[in-house]
């Protein structure tokens, strides 16, 4: 039995904005019936590009319908260019986390978004251009690569859990490795990768930038934030601060705060909240 | 909450009679059974008991029956200690709808270098004895093929398999946890050499399984021990497991043919419904003779695991081929093997009847299932599309 959050379930069992728009401004469709899932998205956009209303209809499993329904809560009110910034992660995280496993799932209603849009701007996708890596799946290289990109995946059985490419037959298994190394390669020139022997002088100084570059804005977009308190060895102290304290999943956001740490610092940083 | 439990197959409830014969094995006879003393011959002799009565299910002698931890174990050691005991034959014939016990270890002897034939399955899931025939050879090693399937409940004519299979002299191993408890398994009438069946699907609790050994086969251990169960299975005897085993294996003969009446009439009353009053409903191996207590079919249109979640709001249990479920992308390999369409098979759904379901579990049912589907299609973007043409 998964392990679903109270709000997957939630948006599951009363899912928001199910229907159609007929006279929509833009439609995306992904999936299909017999890769076991499929979502629909409508949205209007008013003259100003603001979106004013979003639709779905999806086929699928809990995490599924839950994945499209969070999507038009964020999506509605936003402007087109701000709901382009959305990412899977976003979805995820606004569902309260998902499975590993059902992540492609958030994948899912990312690539719907992008899709609707593109289709309201007038354009083509360029994922449509992009040669496909999966057939079992229908997954192409650039929808796989955004998701290696966006969730800094680094394992094969990653990309199938957030994409499912590679989940069928198993034949594009070296392909999908083969981009992997790519991107890895492309990413190593990066400066703050945990690479290098640190300074604890260093050390604070990246921890304070990746704080202030990378967690507190997803933080403060859900009303939160944080405090660092002290760095003792390796052991980094934060307080949480706004809507994060006392907040259920706060366990989770420390979890979430630790592995940005580690990939941008150093492996060897854990994370503690204290008071 | 209310709970109408469907899922027997996965497993089942134990039966109180069972759990009150367990449990002063537990905490008064709670001896060694190879201890010299009065609680090892205590132990002991409870053992030998429920030997016999599971003997006695079977149709078979006491020193057939190997007691073992669940049917996974007794797969193994009836495919591993058989092809353990011919290692000059080099080939291994089973089918493509096996329990994972059983087809799990087709890439594992793949790898060992073993050549594999995985008998295929028509659209309603039966085999085609005539590729069977034809599969055999004088390198053959073992044949192991299911007796009733767990998924949709098909039942394979193992009778005639085990003729065609004995008369080229190769041993026959086949792996009856869904067919013991469901329909009659008698092994002076069937030529088996090994079966395997499990506790837990017969309201004995789980960790508890057997593995039938016809007298004169040979077969090397599977697991190395002990001189317990004749050496043929190392380990002190579970001796409160084995006596709810017994007790279990009574039960289900004492009352066989009259349960499999009752289950299939609520079996046959809950189908009729819901072909009756949802549309677009396919029953997975309705063609075929099924044990009476399965029904497998496809809602199209709408996920399994979204139907799950749903129907286990309400307290109903079931379970589905869906990929969902599983953690994996692909649905069910049986109704793939079936050839069942994938859009189909993501929506599968298996209820599995049992002793303790009612005719009002089955209207309960009925009563809430039409109105799920329902709602799942109209969050579907095909359900309409379909609808329009």
């Amino acid at each position: 039995m998964w392990n679903y959050s109270e709000k997957v379930m939630d948006h599951f069992r009363n899912p928001r904005n199910v229907g159609v728009i007929e006279d929509a401004d833009g439609v995306g469709e992904v999936g299909s019936m017999a890769c076991g899932d499929a979502l629909t998205l409508y949205i209007k956009v008013d003259p100003t590009g603001r979106i004013t209303d979003a639709k779905f209809q999806t086929f699928g499993c809990a995490s599924a319908i839950a994945s499209s329904s969070a999507l038009t809560e964020m999506i509605i009110g936003k402007t087109v260019d701000e709901a382009m910034r959305i990412t899977n992660r976003d979805i995820a995280e606004y569902l309260g986390g998902l499975p590993e496993e059902k992540m492609h799932c958030s994948v899912m209603g990312r690539e719907a978004l992008l899709a609707a849009i593109a289709n309201y701007r007038g354009q083509t996708r360029e994922s449509l251009a992009s040669p496909l890596v999966c057939e079992c799946f229908g997954v192409t290289q650039e929808e796989i690569e955004r998701a290696i990109k966006e969730n800094h995946l680094t394992t094969r059985e990653q990309v199938t859990h957030y994409t499912k490419a590679g989940g069928g037959c198993g034949k594009c298994h070296e392909k999908i490795e083969e981009i992997l190394r790519a991107m890895s390669q492309e990413k190593a020139p990066m400066p703050h990768g945990p690479m290098r022997r640190l300074t604890n002088l260093q050390k604070i100084k990246l921890i304070e930038e990746t704080i202030e570059r990378y967690i507190r804005p997803e933080l403060q977009k859900d009303g939160g934030d944080l405090e660092l308190v002290d760095v003792e060895e390796n052991t980094v102290m934060v307080s949480l601060r706004g809507l994060c304290t006392g907040c259920p999943s706060a366990g989770v956001t420390i979890k979430g705060i630790e592995e940005r740490l580690k990939e941008m610092v150093s492996e060897e940083l854990v994370v503690r909240e204290v008071e | 909450m209310k709970i109408v439990y469907m899922d027997n197959n996965a497993t089942t409830r134990v039966d109180p009679e069972v759990v009150e014969a367990m449990l002063p094995y537990f905490s008064e006879s709670y001896g060694n059974p190879s201890s010299m003393h009065v609680l090892g011959a205590k132990a002991g002799k409870a053992v030998m008991e429920a030997r016999e009565k599971v003997a006695e299910l079977l149709n078979a002698h006491p020193e057939e029956i190997v007691f073992t931890s669940c049917g996974t174990e007794s797969d193994n050691a009836a495919i591993r200690g058989m092809l353990e005991a011919r290692p000059d034959k080099r080939h291994f014939v089973t089918t493509r709808v096996e329990h994972p016990a059983v087809w799990n270890q087709v890439p594992y002897l793949r790898q060992k270098g073993y050549r594999v034939t995985e008998l295929r399955v028509d659209r309603e899931g039966r085999l085609d004895l005539e590729e069977l025939r034809s599969a055999l050879t004088d390198d053959t090693a073992l044949v192991s093929i299911m007796f009733a399937n767990n998924e949709t409940g098909v039942v394979f004519p193992i009778k005639e398999i085990g003729e065609i299979v004995k008369s080229r002299g190769i041993p026959f191993h086949t792996d009856a946890v869904q067919a013991v408890g469901k329909v009659p398994v008698d092994l002076k009438e069937l030529p088996v050499d090994l079966l395997t069946m499990s506790g837990h699907k017969i309201y004995a609790p789980k960790g508890i399984g057997v593995l039938y050994v016809r007298k004169g086969t040979r077969i090397s251990p599977f697991m190395i021990g002990g001189h317990q169960e004749r050496g043929r299975r190392g380990g002190t005897e579970n001796v409160p497991y084995i006596v709810g085993l017994g007790k279990a294996a009574e039960l289900v003969r004492e009352n066989l043919s009259e349960e499999m009446a009752r289950l299939k009439s609520l079996r046959d009353k809950l189908e009729e419904g819901i072909v009756k009053t949802i549309p677009n409903v396919l029953v997975n191996g309705k063609g075929a003779p099924r044990v009476p207590n399965t029904l497998s079919c496809c809602f199209e249109y709408v996920e399994g695991e979204s139907l799950l979640l749903m129907l286990s709001d309400l307290g109903i249990c079931a379970s589905s081929g869906s990929a969902c479920t599983s953690g994996s992308l692909e649905p069910s390999h049986v109704l793939r093997a079936m050839g069942v369409p994938y859009t189909a098979a993501h929506g599968s759904i298996r209820f599995s009847l049992g002793r303790f379901n009612t005719e009002e579990d089955v209207a309960y049912v009925l009563d809430h299932l039409p109105r799920i589907v329902g709602r799942l299609r109209d969050i579907s973007p095909f359900w309409q599309k379909r609808a329009m043409g």
